[in-house]
């Protein structure tokens, strides 16, 4: 735990370094897309203490000033699978990015969809020897939550304290200055896989690149795709990506699930192609073209051509209606989306307050996919755009950007951490304290 | 047909990217456009510069140019005037002149001449301008001689401000000048000036005034008469003395020394001589 701290800590630093430098980048490592965005911070002085802001927040004059995106390659259900290859992709999309903005970019905050997400709920109490709540309480109720066993190569992603109660009040969102005998907190903690940031970290090194921070892209396209309204009265942010399909529900602007299906749009792709007996890429061009999960009547008549170049003449002009094709697609996207209820139906969304649903990604643009989508997940489903960043080029303000956009408001106004605040002075290792005793013994 | 062409990578290569987030360096930027002209610049001119003989051939023709310039018709000076000096005083100030004319008016400093020419006994001011034409105009303001100071260094011609403006090497060289003498007097010439012209009716009696112990004044007659005259008031006693005189003839008479420093108590020494005879007059025998 201690050593994770330090780690969070030390990227919290980069972060900071950057900010102050004025310029960082925003990677995407998505299946089917890498994004790469340089922001360019200014205002860095209009800080306002006391404000209902993070530690680093404040800092949010940002305007994207370079913007690349590339076909990825070497990723598979968001974690890298050839590294050599995502290297090369990251490669690319960097220098396009840093081409447009003019600027060298050195630190990077990255986002990937896969690597198995799992969520924990983790409560901590702490008494409070002061009457009122000091930052240092915060910090020791923060680390006094009773870590579970979450496994053997597993990192924590994030850890976010979400409520606060003071003896019997609950719901704080800062009890700071509050006077009360017992501080108890809520935190959310979401554990990866630790190999699968280690490889990104290594891709992102291998490319002269420091890496300043790791979101999980469920987190980030949540924070982008909903508004404030849903995000405080609860709501579950679906992004339906390339290789995975991530799920996060907010509540009371905090993130209290997130999770991720290991199934998404290339699966649909994979299912045309080998449907149909075309290649990935036409598989690919027809979905994007004449996908959707209704069939009409009228799709009874639309014919689409299936080329190929295998010289067979009876087997390059064959066609297929739109009928055919939404019933390929159909079953995977209804079977995406069963597996997305059952995730939700774990975390107890159907227990919500509010269950707003909104889908984003790549994968949401298929058409017809909200009216499917409610019903499975429920009526209130709606299909969210990532919010307007001041500078972004209109081809990157598609639902496929939400986790890139999310991921700017991430760097840009942080939620509080466990490692943004100080570790109470008795958490630290008291081993190097043994040490010395030790040598005393031995000595003496 | 299958294509067998195999599609270009798009990613750039590892040097390629290397290169390209250089060039993205601000500072690496600045060096190449700022740090390296002047780099060659320094480097050329460190190699022609490397040789004695070129460096000397360098300076030289650098220096035979700025001659050049000086040295032309409109920057030279062919002659001095000099205004308001009497011959003793012209003879000194060319005698001053660093070089002989024609000069260039650039190895001509105007300040430091006329520090030096200020330096001269006689002259009291001193401006000097190069007008056009060539001439160096000296105008000099002299010290007007009032009187002669017998001081520790001889006989001195002094201004009204006691200032020196001339050695003598005698008294008789300037007989028109009235004679002071003592310590501080010619710190107070205006003060004997004012004694001397007291005196007009005894002028030609009058030998000189002199400065007792810097603070009062003798006038000194010939035939070794002194008026001694008081701190205050001195040319009214002095006054007195001479009403005395025209009244009674009292310096015609055998007196040493009229001590006016008490005002109301004149007192007046006769010589031995005229002691005796008075008293003899006056029924008293000398005792030898």
């Amino acid at each position: 735990m201690i050593e994770l701290y330090e780690t969070q800590r030390a990227m919290r630093g980069l972060r900071k370094a950057a900010l102050q430098r004025g310029v960082i980048a925003i990677l995407d490592v998505g299946t089917s897309k890498i994004a790469c965005l340089v922001l360019r911070f200014d205002r860095t002085d209009a800080f306002v203490e006391g404000e209902d802001i993070g530690s680093m927040a404040g800092q949010a004059g940002f305007r994207v000033v370079g913007a690349a995106t590339t076909r990825s390659r070497g990723v598979r259900f968001g974690e890298i699978d050839a590294m050599a290859e995502t290297e090369r992709a990251i490669r690319t999309v960097v220098q396009a990015a840093q081409k447009m903005a003019g600027v060298r970019v050195d630190h990077v905050i990255a986002t990937f969809s896969g690597a198995r997400p799992r969520s924990y709920g983790l409560a901590g109490a702490v008494e409070l020897d002061g009457q009122q709540v000091s930052e240092e309480d915060i910090g020791s109720v923060l680390a006094s939550c009773d870590v579970p066993d979450y496994g053997a190569g597993r990192e924590v992603l994030h850890a976010q304290p979400v409520n606060f109660a003071l003896d019997h009040r609950s719901g704080l969102n800062d009890p700071r200055g509050q006077i009360g005998n017992t501080l108890s907190c809520d935190m959310h903690m979401l554990t990866v896989d630790a190999s699968v940031i280690q490889n990104l970290a290594y891709c992102i090194k291998r490319c002269d690149l420091e890496l300043a921070g790791v979101a999980s892209s469920a987190y980030v396209s949540g924070t982008a795709a909903l508004i404030e309204d849903e995000k405080e009265l609860g709501a579950a942010c679906i992004d339906m990506g390339g290789g995975t399909t991530g799920v996060s529900i907010f509540m009371r602007k905090h993130m209290i699930y997130a999770d991720s299906v290991r199934m998404g749009g290339d699966h649909v792709t994979s299912d045309i192609s080998m449907g149909l007996q075309v290649p990935m890429t036409t598989a690919e061009r027809i979905k994007t073209f004449h996908g959707g999960v209704y069939a009409t009547g009228m799709d009874d008549r639309e014919l689409i051509d299936l080329d190929g170049d295998s010289g067979d003449w009876e087997h390059d002009r064959r066609t297929v209606s739109r009928t055919e094709l939404i019933g390929i697609m159909r079953p995977r996207v209804e079977e995406i989306l069963e597996e997305v209820r059952a995730r939700l139906d774990a975390a107890g969304f159907d227990h919500m307050p509010s269950q707003q649903i909104v889908l984003t990604g790549g994968g949401s643009q298929i058409p017809g996919l909200d009216g499917l989508a409610s019903k499975i997940l429920g009526q209130q489903v709606r299909l969210g755009r990532p919010l307007r960043v001041h500078g972004l080029p209109q081809a990157a303000t598609g639902p496929g950007f939400a986790s890139a956009v999310g991921l700017c408001c991430f760097a840009a106004h942080p939620q509080d951490e466990w490692w943004d605040f100080d570790m109470p002075v008795e958490r630290y290792p008291a081993r190097s304290l043994q040490r010395a005793m030790k040598w005393f013994k031995d000595n003496w | 047909m299958q294509q067998m062409t195999r599609r270009a990578d798009p990613a750039p290569s590892r040097w390629a990217y290397k290169v390209q987030r250089m060039w993205l360096t601000p500072s690496f930027r600045m060096g190449l456009r700022m740090g390296l002209p002047v780099m060659v610049v320094a480097l050329a001119a460190a190699t022609y510069l490397g040789n004695e003989q070129r460096r000397t051939d360098l300076f030289a023709s650098i220096e035979a140019v700025k001659r050049d310039f000086q040295e032309r018709p409109e920057f030279m000076v062919q002659m001095m005037a000099v205004d308001g000096a009497n011959d003793k005083t012209l003879k000194t100030i060319q005698e001053l002149m660093p070089a002989s004319f024609p000069l260039s008016s650039f190895d001509l400093n105007l300040n430091d001449l006329r520090d030096e020419i200020r330096k001269i006994d006689a002259v009291k001011d001193v401006s000097l301008q190069i007008r056009s034409g060539g001439v160096l105009q000296v105008d000099v303001i002299e010290r007007q001689p009032v009187a002669l100071w017998r001081g520790p260094e001889g006989v001195e011609v002094i201004d009204e401000e006691g200032v020196r403006a001339d050695k003598l090497d005698a008294r008789i060289e300037r007989p028109d000048l009235p004679l002071i003498v003592g310590d501080g007097a010619n710190k107070n010439v205006t003060q004997a000036l004012e004694l001397i012209a007291a005196a007009a009716p005894i002028r030609e009696r009058v030998r000189g005034v002199v400065r007792v112990s810097n603070r009062r004044w003798d006038l000194v007659l010939d035939r070794d008469q002194r008026i001694l005259l008081p701190e205050k008031d001195a040319v009214r006693a002095l006054e007195r003395v001479i009403a005395l005189e025209q009244a009674k003839e009292l310096l015609t008479r055998d007196v040493t020394v009229v001590d006016m420093r008490l005002a109301d108590r004149p007192t007046i020494r006769m010589t031995q001589v005229a002691r005796k005879e008075l008293l003899r007059v006056r029924g008293y025998e000398a005792e030898d």
